[in-house]
């Protein structure tokens, strides 16, 4: 457990470590990314196998860092971090392995990478508001530039509107806990700190601060209607980037609702509860049906993770101990398999055909030009659609369960939504892969024949980290208690006890 | 009052090296050096003006403290790390000086700057309303000619006659409002103002004499609506004067102009904790920064010039600095003093690199940064470094300051008081402000260079000093305790 803190040090020194190698060669930043990225989450998976679940968080570092201001460096995790921190490590590993054909800018790419990384890694230990924050935004700059140096169509508006929307809602959030410190005469940013703070507040002040924080995060999980930054910002991100921002960077907006907001005060979540709630099964279903409408396939995908995550924030907003659990194991499960769709999508076909227009695939005979691709993606695909087997099945039942006994109304919509996921995906196979069974053409390309679509093979790399995700998913979908076991203790610490208290009946 | 002349030479040291610097400066290219090629002349006048400035800054450290000549001076933990910072942000303006192109009259230029420092280190411990205004006097005037010192461009001298008259005529606000002072209170040091007004309280004479010593503020620290000076100056003057202009003027004015209101006009302060308090000058600081705040980050996103835009980005940068003066009473001057010594190093180090660039033509606008890391990576690195401080990005030291600052101001009546409603409105505009950095960031790490653009050889000393100033910002953001911790 006590290694966990260096998977930030370790990937901010890897991130330089990348940028050196860079000078030399782009192979020398490749490796150094790798090695650090893995090394991070052999990190997790170490502590991860010595970890004993328990309620309340695990310090790992706590040592006073502005003293005038009652800011502590502390560091601390629990089997809800933990689970993420798994993820993120497992995310960081598959990203490099399908980025391993960036040729242009190389060690910066790799360094901007692990920079974002070690952000992430920074939030999910964080036990405190403002050093959750810093890391927080810390995760929010690289995102920028890698999007808008190393990404596709309009990528540059895609990446400014990305920064924007994650720093408005950043901003609300230190808006929130600046005001949370003020009134607690500014002792500190330690959760319960702040949620003492935030209980001397009348009601309505407490509705409003309650509102700020978590909003603001949620901007970042991609709540309906502040979701639009997600689809175009996946789009454009490369494909490293965007397995990263969905499979990772929406789950610290998820995350900082349930770490940070729920706790802060469970008066106002009281009040925002059900408004949240139908947001985000508004969110599942209205990005389902924008999915299923798509030309492109990359923006499928980008709606589709608006429409999965819009499960996680019902599984927090139902705030039972089944709903609550079931959301952090969609974190993971999302995270995986977004991870995997993007690699697909970004990685193994746009690289090669240079089209995501479904029209073109179309034409393709992809499912035999590329079948390694086909057979991920159809498993990709059937893990998205929450098949029992694989890891989003047990994560939507439990979500909806728990919702259900919340309110059968959340859980009847959402389950609509199951159900357009099931057909977006089905018309994403279809048309992207299985589109021409017959010796079709592209368009273009009509009298050049079967030769010019030869596309270069599916490297070791991808494959490896294909394989990777894979297992994971399908680890989660027979096992689901491996994590289950981790998350449920850790919802039984006072703070989560107060927040799930206030939100049921 | 019994003269206490070797207290005031040992608490004058440190000008008295300055200026000494100066002449030196002066006397040597008057002589010895006066056949040598202008490049010459710059680094050796540089060198010893590096010498002056770093004598100060020992005697600076070792010097007195306390109140110096019957309270002339003050020697208080602000005005000792304001001089410090002063003499950090000149000592790196001289750094990035030599990577420009060298003035006609370098000696003289350098002996100016260090006149202006000299001016700046009396304004951080001047007590007295008399030495308050010939400190604040001998800077202006000092910096309104290093402002129009490039003969070369008309725009230059713009700036220089525009500063000038702008700063002749916030100098005569201010001079009426201290005769208004000293006629009300028959006194013009600062605790016996104070003194007098705590036992009188405030009387409508006194707040017309402060709103006219606010003019005065407004204009040191390019507050709206004081500001019209700033982008004009900022577009015309040599970079390195910009530099020192946007930098340790506005360190040196923020604490003389707290000095002035916090301790001297304590009483006539009013509230900004709600609406209905007394009158005072809180509210107008408020109203001044909250126009700052607006004008300034809603200017900024039209700029295509990047001058202009760190201008208008130093109005905005005003404007949050003003909400740390109405913290000031209630936290101290840790937040303030924070904010602008870590804003000065950013601002020293966008000009510096500007500085930089201008050794191979003008860097005007926003698109000649174009591929800056492929033309020069370490200038691109450290822009990166000063832009994102400027925007308030963890961990630099910029995110420190408006934190800092903001939780402060939160402090002073909660969310539902006025300087809560700046609170959140500068926190609103932070994200508005992040676009602008970002459009300045992707021409200097996205974009491609221009067909013609040459790589970009940097000075070693100015390298140095780039360097510096971007480790300056990354150590006081990991380590805020070490400036929050001074006072």
């Amino acid at each position: 457990m006590s290694l966990l803190p260096w998977t930030v040090y370790l990937s901010l020194a890897g991130a330089l470590l990348a940028l050196a190698g860079g000078l030399r060669s782009p192979g020398t930043a490749r490796w150094m990314a790798l090695l650090t990225a893995a090394g991070t989450w052999v990190l997790t998976l170490l502590a991860a196998s010595r970890f004993v679940p328990g309620p309340g968080l695990q310090t790992l570092v706590d040592i006073p860092w502005i003293p005038t201001m009652g800011v502590r460096y502390h560091l601390a995790a629990d089997g809800i971090s933990l689970t993420l921190l798994v993820l993120t490590g497992l995310a960081a590993t598959a990203g490099v392995l399908f980025s391993w054909n960036i040729e242009e800018r190389t060690g910066e790419f790799f360094a901007l990478f692990l920079t974002l990384v070690a952000g992430v890694y920074g939030v999910f230990l964080s036990a405190d508001a403002l050093v959750f924050f810093i890391f927080y935004e810390v995760a929010i700059v690289p995102k920028y530039f890698l999007i808008a140096n190393w990404g596709s169509t309009n990528r540059e508006y895609g990446a400014m509107k990305l920064a924007l929307y994650s720093f408005a809602g950043s901003s609300m959030v230190l808006a929130g806990l600046l005001w949370a410190y003020a009134v607690g005469g500014g002792h500190g940013f330690g959760f319960a700190d702040l949620a003492q703070a935030a209980a001397g507040l009348s009601r309505h002040q407490q509705i409003a601060i309650f509102g700020l924080v978590f909003f603001g995060f949620a901007t970042l999980a991609g709540i309906f209607p502040l979701h639009t930054w997600a689809p175009t910002g996946h789009v454009a991100a490369p494909t490293a980037a965007s397995m990263m921002l969905a499979g990772v960077v929406m789950k610290l907006g998820a995350y900082g609702c349930l770490r940070v907001a729920l706790p802060l005060s469970p008066v106002g979540f009281a009040y925002w509860q059900a408004p949240i709630a139908w947001l985000a099964v508004i969110g599942i279903v209205y990005a389902g049906l924008v999915a299923l409408m798509q030309e492109d396939l990359k923006f499928v995908i980008g709606y589709s993770s608006v429409s999965h995550m819009g499960f996680v924030l019902l599984g927090i907003a139902a705030a039972n101990l089944q709903a609550a659990s079931g959301a952090v194991l969609q974190m993971f499960s999302h995270g995986v398999i977004a991870g995997l769709l993007f690699a697909v999508v970004g990685r193994m076909v746009y690289d090669r055909t240079h089209t995501r227009k479904l029209a073109d695939l179309r034409a393709m005979p992809l499912y035999r030009l590329l079948p390694f691709a086909a057979a991920v993606f159809v498993v990709a695909g059937v893990a998205s659609m929450g098949l029992p087997g694989f890891s989003g099945f047990p994560a939507e039942l439990t979500i909806l369960i728990g919702a259900w006994k919340r309110d059968p109304a959340w859980a009847a919509v959402a389950a609509v939504g199951v159900l357009v996921a099931a057909a977006f995906t089905l018309r994403a196979i279809q048309l992207s892969f299985f589109g021409s069974t017959d010796k079709a053409q592209p368009p273009g390309h009509a009298s050049t024949g079967e030769d010019a679509l030869h596309f270069e093979p599916i490297t070791g790399a991808e494959k490896i980290g294909a394989l990777l995700l894979i297992g994971a998913t399908v680890l989660i979908g027979l096992r689901p208690d491996l994590l289950l076991d981790w998350i449920n203790p850790a919802l039984q610490s006072p703070l989560f006890q107060a927040a799930l208290k206030a939100g049921t009946p | 009052m019994n003269p206490d002349y070797s207290g005031l030479f040992a608490a004058l040291l440190p000008e008295t090296a300055l200026v000494l610097g100066a002449l030196v400066v002066l006397g040597l290219d008057l002589s010895a050096f006066r056949r040598r090629n202008p490049g010459e002349r710059l680094q050796l006048a540089l060198g010893v003006a590096t010498l002056a400035v770093l004598a100060a800054g020992v005697s600076v450290w070792f010097g007195p403290a306390g109140p110096v000549f019957g309270g002339v001076l003050i020697l208080d933990p602000l005005a000792v790390a304001t001089r410090l910072g002063v003499l950090v942000l000149t000592l790196l303006t001289l750094g990035v000086a030599p990577g420009g192109t060298a003035p006609r009259h370098p000696a003289e230029y350098v002996a100016v700057m260090l006149f202006a420092a000299t001016g700046l280190m009396l304004m951080a411990a001047a007590q007295q309303l008399l030495l308050v205004f010939l400190a604040l006097e001998l800077a202006s005037l000092s910096l309104y000619v290093i402002a129009g010192f490039d003969h070369t461009r008309p725009e230059s001298a713009e700036a220089a006659l525009k500063y000038f008259l702008f700063g002749g005529m916030a100098a005569a606000f201010l001079l009426f409002g201290f005769s208004l002072i000293y006629g009300v209170t028959g006194s013009i040091e600062l605790p016996r103002i104070a003194a007098q007004i705590a036992l009188q309280g405030a009387d409508p004479l006194l707040l017309v004499a402060l709103v006219m010593v606010l003019v005065a503020f407004g204009f040191k620290v390019a507050a709206a609506p004081f500001h019209l000076w700033a982008p004009d100056v900022y577009q015309g003057a040599p970079a390195s004067s910009a530099a020192l202009i946007a930098s340790a003027s506005k360190l040196a004015g923020f604490t003389l102009f707290t000095r002035l209101l916090w301790p001297g006009f304590r009483a006539a302060a009013g509230s900004v904790a709600s609406l209905t308090a007394a009158p005072g000058w809180l509210p107008v600081v408020a109203v001044i920064s909250a126009s700052s705040l607006l004008l300034g980050n809603f200017a900024a996103l039209a700029q295509s010039n990047l001058r202009r835009l760190l201008a208008y980005s130093a109005i905005a940068h005003a404007g949050a600095l003003l909400l740390g003066v109405m913290a000031f009473g209630r936290a101290g001057p840790a937040p303030l003093f924070y904010y602008a010594s870590t804003y000065g190093l950013a601002t020293v180090g966008a000009f510096g690199v500007i500085t930089a660039m201008e050794s191979v033509g003008r860097c005007e606008y926003i698109a000649d940064l174009a591929g800056l890391h492929r033309r020069s990576p370490l200038l691109a690195a450290c822009l990166a470094v000063f832009i994102l401080s400027l925007a308030g990005i963890p961990p630099l030291a910029g995110f420190f300051g408006k934190f800092a600052v903001f939780s402060a101001a939160l402090q002073l009546g909660g969310v539902a008081a006025p300087a809560g409603w700046l609170t959140i409105l500068a926190i609103a505009l932070s994200t508005v402000a992040l676009y602008y950095y970002l459009i300045v960031l992707k021409q200097a790490l996205v974009a491609a260079p221009a067909a013609d653009a040459r790589p970009i050889k940097v000075p070693r000393v100015a390298a140095l000093t780039l360097v510096a100033a971007a480790v300056l910002i990354v150590w006081f953001g990991l380590f805020p305790s070490q400036l929050l911790g001074l006072f």
